[in-house]
């Protein structure tokens, strides 16, 4: 039954998994910054993405009411979440498919686990999915004693070096092309040891790699794009084939995905369509996207597994400022454009969700407080370049703002003493909450010039000011203020604002002075 | 409480400020005014953008099209409800139908087979000519949606009748429902430096026969 | 037209030669400028930082500072200070409980102008020499700010005022819609990252070949300037204020590292 929640309600339940930062985002952005070949690899990546999705996009007449249209139907779809889900379980089962509800990343993984051994399995082939990376499902499955093998060749290039994702569209974007040949030869079982580093070579030996495991495999596992609603439809947005493989070749077919994937109706996707594919990959479309609903009889998989995964959601859609974060459709231009993602790489931002994005999906995904969490939303000069590339108009720059105001007031009165940024920000409250006040500093100002010396600069600061002179300087401050030169010119006879320092009502009367 | 009703309770309890519904603005095009030569230009520029092989024939041309591209192959699956006819030209070439095979109900191709033949002949339902995508929805004469994926190469035909402008337009044509692969190019990956490669597990080649008429 | 000006905290207290050029400038046009003398700060450092309690007496102050006098329009030399008296000063009110406030702010947010916003849109400037004397016999190159390029949407209305000025030789910056790496706080928390992306910002304006480096917020150029002083890069930077505000018989004099705000200044 849908309709207007009744019950008391009940307080947010926060995502557990691959969401966290172990340590806080300007120590690993510390680390990651000193890889210069990591800074090399993602300036080249992320500059070419950017053009090519810079030529794509511009050739569309109409790619700002697309994304004025994707918006509200992502908008709609938070609204309407309980009853679009229930609509799109009864079409999916209709047609034969089975749905699970996971509440969190653990229930998600014992849900596979269990599907995959009622196979008799040992081992599934995966097609790229945030999801499963974000519930763990790899690991667990290894635990469990099952082999699951990632298909896509990003995904299969982070196995084979038992490294991690960087980016949620090319996973081993931190890898150049020589890179990926020394993997290959290192780990790849038959390679060609004359292997080169060209592309195309590499994709080859990828292709030859895995032709076997798609053949033969019994159960696969993937994520989804999107979830129609009204027909009870699932996609996958792909580029090599690898999705199709697993789609199609394999008795079994389990899907995991997130409760906000939802789209109400068929005539959306044709919004969706045209934004995904430009947004990511910079294509005017993909190589292929696979629809499927429930079983068809005699084509592709005939027992067919759909997990709904809560895993914080609900937690993030609780949030009023920061829900929009859930239309996130994964296409990683937020990533491809941000000065902090292209220079630190995906890694420093510990989650499964990197760059812009995740700043926000994943604080809002597991609290504010989890972990060093609380780090991700400053991971952002508020240079607003994310929100400007959003093919669904997140407002991204605002929601950081706005988990920073979370983090702020959620250590209000807990810390037995205020940090240095506390006091400065009480202190500069002081100062420029009134002209009186901001006048009285600027008397201060000649100090300044005292302290920057005859160089006429200020070359150190202490505390946490000590960051801003690590690679600037500060000009001396000027002998007098603007205020201070104005006064002056503007003395009696009164001009129109002339000596007023005050507004009345914006402070207690106290002496006039003349600054 | 089971989990469903957990984590629909949950959701409810998120939405307690019932955020509107708004009104989706649907000011993108819609539909679009291109003639069929307009089209097929249209979709030929995109294909060939995506190192795919275009032809455009006439319907009478169509045989001797494919018996062309099909010299010099081994065999090659078709499925069921593709017309004999097409095949006319090859088969006199070949002196009958031994090279093709046919997935049809209650004789199917295992992927074994299908990993044996070097190419698959097919239709398609409908195609986007500003993206070059071709959609395959499983009707009888595209088949099964593994015939046209295990197979190295596959050879698409598509009725210039079938090409719309724009994404909106096809999808009015298309049955949600029904297994669908769209497919624009042959298979393809950006993951090594955002450089566009031709070519991994899905089809390495892709020849596309635009037929008029 | 009686213009209020809201210097900004910064250029009030770093960079009065700004706010000097912007009176300059808008007197030569024949309006009258006034100084709401109660002004101090937008507010937007401590916003940006979370600082949302903290925030609100500040803007809270900028309201009725700029309630108390008749004028016709208000104008910041700064994008990210107009930005933020236009769109964050409802939003903390409201955040704070504040509807009135947030009327009020939102009333004062309407009359606010970015300087290139209000030569352009409202005064009618598009030749800088023609209309304001405006000279500048030097290189210059030209980073447009972030919140000015995004928040306000204020495309080339900066570059094409400076492009108009007499004897000005324009080198277009690579990666210029790039961030210097400010960011407020961002400096400070995230220093790393920060310096690391202004690193790349002063190597594409030394590549030049430019005398300074003109921008339309003084933090970002304070940052900028800051980073190229520190690299000893003999390039500075100027707001394009004061390159208006420049003209052959009282020039802007050009110092080199990090500039000198002595005070004096085309007038």
């Amino acid at each position: 039954m849908s309709g207007t929640f009744l019950g008391m309600p009940s307080l947010p339940v926060f995502g557990i998994g691959n969401l966290h930062e172990h340590e806080p985002f300007p120590k690993a952005a510390h680390r990651e910054l000193g890889n210069t070949q990591l800074r090399a690899n993602l300036g080249h990546a992320t500059r070419t993405i950017r053009d090519k999705r810079l030529a794509v996009v511009s050739e569309l007449p109409d790619w700002e009411e697309l994304r004025d249209a994707g918006r509200a139907v992502k908008e709609s779809v938070m609204a309407r979440l309980p009853e679009l889900l229930e609509q799109f379980e009864a079409n999916f089962t209709a047609r034969g498919g089975t749905i699970h509800w996971a509440r969190d990343a653990g229930e998600a993984n014992r849900i596979v686990a269990s599907l995959i051994r009622e196979q008799g399995a040992d081992e599934v082939v995966k097609v790229k999915s945030m999801a499963t990376q974000e519930i763990g499902l790899n690991e667990y499955l290894e635990e469990q004693g099952i082999a699951a093998f990632e298909t896509d060749l990003a995904e299969l290039i982070v196995q084979l070096d038992h490294d991690k994702p960087s980016h949620i569209l090319v996973p081993a974007i931190h890898k150049n092309r020589t890179q990926v040949r020394d993997i290959f030869l290192r780990e790849m079982e038959g390679v060609d040891p004359e292997l080169t580093n060209e592309p195309a070579r590499l994709a080859a030996a990828a292709r030859a790699h895995l032709r076997r495991k798609f053949l033969s495999a019994k159960v696969a596992v993937s994520g989804a794009n999107f979830a129609l609603a009204d027909s009870g439809t699932l996609a996958v947005v792909e580029s090599e084939g690898n999705g199709r493989m697993c789609l199609t070749l394999p008795e079994t077919l389990i899907t995991v995905m997130g409760v906000e994937k939802l789209l109400p109706a068929w005539e959306d996707l044709e919004v969706f369509m045209q934004l995904l594919p430009r947004s990511s990959t910079g294509e005017r479309m993909n190589p292929y996207t696979s629809l499927w609903t429930g079983v068809t009889p005699d084509d592709g998989p005939q027992n067919v597994h759909l997990v709904l995964l809560d895993n914080g959601r609900s937690a993030a859609l609780a949030d009023e400022m920061g829900r929009s974060a859930l239309h996130c459709i994964r296409c990683s231009a937020c990533m491809n454009v941000c000065p902090v993602y292209e220079r630190t790489g995906g890694h420093a931002y510990g989650s499964t969700y990197p760059g812009p994005i995740g700043a926000i999906l994943s604080p809002l995904l597991t609290g504010i407080t989890a972990e060093e969490n609380n780090s991700l939303p400053y991971a952002s000069s508020l240079c607003g370049a994310c929100y400007d590339a959003c093919p669904v108009k997140i407002n991204i720059p605002d929601i950081l703002v706005h988990l920073r105001g979370e983090d702020v007031d959620s250590k209000r009165g807990k810390k037995k003493l205020p940090s240095q940024m506390d006091l400065g920000m009480k202190a500069a409250s002081w100062a420029l909450y009134s002209g009186k006040n901001l006048g009285l500093v600027e008397k201060a100002l000649p100090l300044g010039r005292i302290a920057a010396g005859p160089d006429k600069k200020i070359t150190k600061l202490p505390g946490i000011a000590a960051g801003w002179t690590q690679s600037r300087d500060i000009p001396a401050p000027p002998g007098q203020s603007f205020r201070q030169w104005w006064n002056k010119e503007h003395q009696a006879p009164a001009g129109p604002a002339a000596a007023g320092t005050d507004v009345p009502g914006a402070e207690p009367a106290g002496p006039k002075e003349n600054p | 409480m089971n989990a469903r009703t957990e984590i629909l309770d949950r959701i409810r309890s998120a939405l307690r400020d019932a955020p509107a519904v708004p009104e989706v603005p649907r000011d993108y095009r819609r539909s679009s005014e291109l003639g069929e030569d307009a089209l097929i230009e249209l979709l030929t520029d995109r294909l060939l953008d995506y190192k795919a092989n275009v032809f455009v024939e006439d319907a009478a041309a169509v045989p001797q099209r494919l018996a062309a591209l099909l010299e010099g192959t081994g065999r090659y699956a078709v499925p069921h409800g593709l017309a004999e006819a097409l095949f006319a030209e090859a088969d006199a070439h070949d002196g009958g139908s031994g090279r093709r095979v046919t997935d049809a109900p209650g004789h199917r191709l295992s992927v074994e087979e299908l990993d044996g033949v070097d190419a698959v002949v097919t239709g398609s339902a409908v195609a986007v000519a500003e993206t070059g995508t071709i959609v395959l929805d499983a009707s009888p004469d595209q088949g099964r949606r593994v015939i046209s994926l295990v197979p190295d190469r596959h050879i698409c035909l598509v009725r210039a009748g079938d090409i719309t402008t724009i994404l909106p337009e096809a999808l009015r044509r298309l049955d949600a429902t029904r297994p669908q692969t769209w497919i624009s190019g042959p298979s393809a990956t950006s993951d090594i430096e955002l450089e566009r490669v031709e070519g991994v597990h899905g089809p390495r080649t892709l020849d596309v026969v635009i037929v008029r008429g | 037209m009686r213009i209020a000006l809201f210097a900004t905290c910064i250029v009030d207290a770093m960079y009065p030669s700004t706010a000097r050029a912007t009176v300059s400038i808008l007197e030569r046009l024949g309006h009258e400028v006034i100084f709401p003398g109660g002004q101090a700060c937008c507010g937007q450092m401590h916003v940006n930082s979370g600082y949302f309690k903290e925030a609100l007496p500040v803007v809270a102050n900028h309201v009725k500072a700029f309630e108390a006098d008749e004028y016709d329009v208000a104008v910041a030399p700064s994008g990210s200070c107009a930005a933020s008296v236009k769109h964050q000063h409802p939003m903390v009110a409201r955040r704070c409980g504040d509807a009135g406030l947030e009327a009020r702010a939102a009333a004062v947010g309407h009359k606010t102008y970015e300087l290139s916003q209000l030569l352009v849109d409202v005064l009618g400037v598009t030749d800088a020499a023609a209309q304001l004397g405006s000279y500048f016999p030097h290189r210059i190159t030209y980073h447009p700010s972030c919140h000015g390029m995004r928040l306000l949407r204020l495309g080339d209305r900066q570059l094409d005022l400076l492009r108009s000025v007499g004897g000005i030789e324009l080198a277009e910056l690579p990666e210029a819609e790039q961030c210097c790496g400010f960011g407020g706080t961002f400096s400070m928390k995230n220093a790393d990252v920060s310096s690391a992306m202004l690193a790349d910002k002063t190597a594409n304006i030394c590549g030049t070949g430019a005398d300074l480096c003109a921008g339309g917020d003084a933090s970002c150029l304070m940052h900028i300037g800051g980073g190229l002083s520190r690299q000893g890069s003999g390039v500075t930077t100027m707001h394009f204020a004061e390159i208006l505000a420049s003209t052959f018989e009282d020039p802007a004099a050009v110092t080199g590292d990090v500039r000198l705000t002595t005070g004096r200044t085309a007038r």
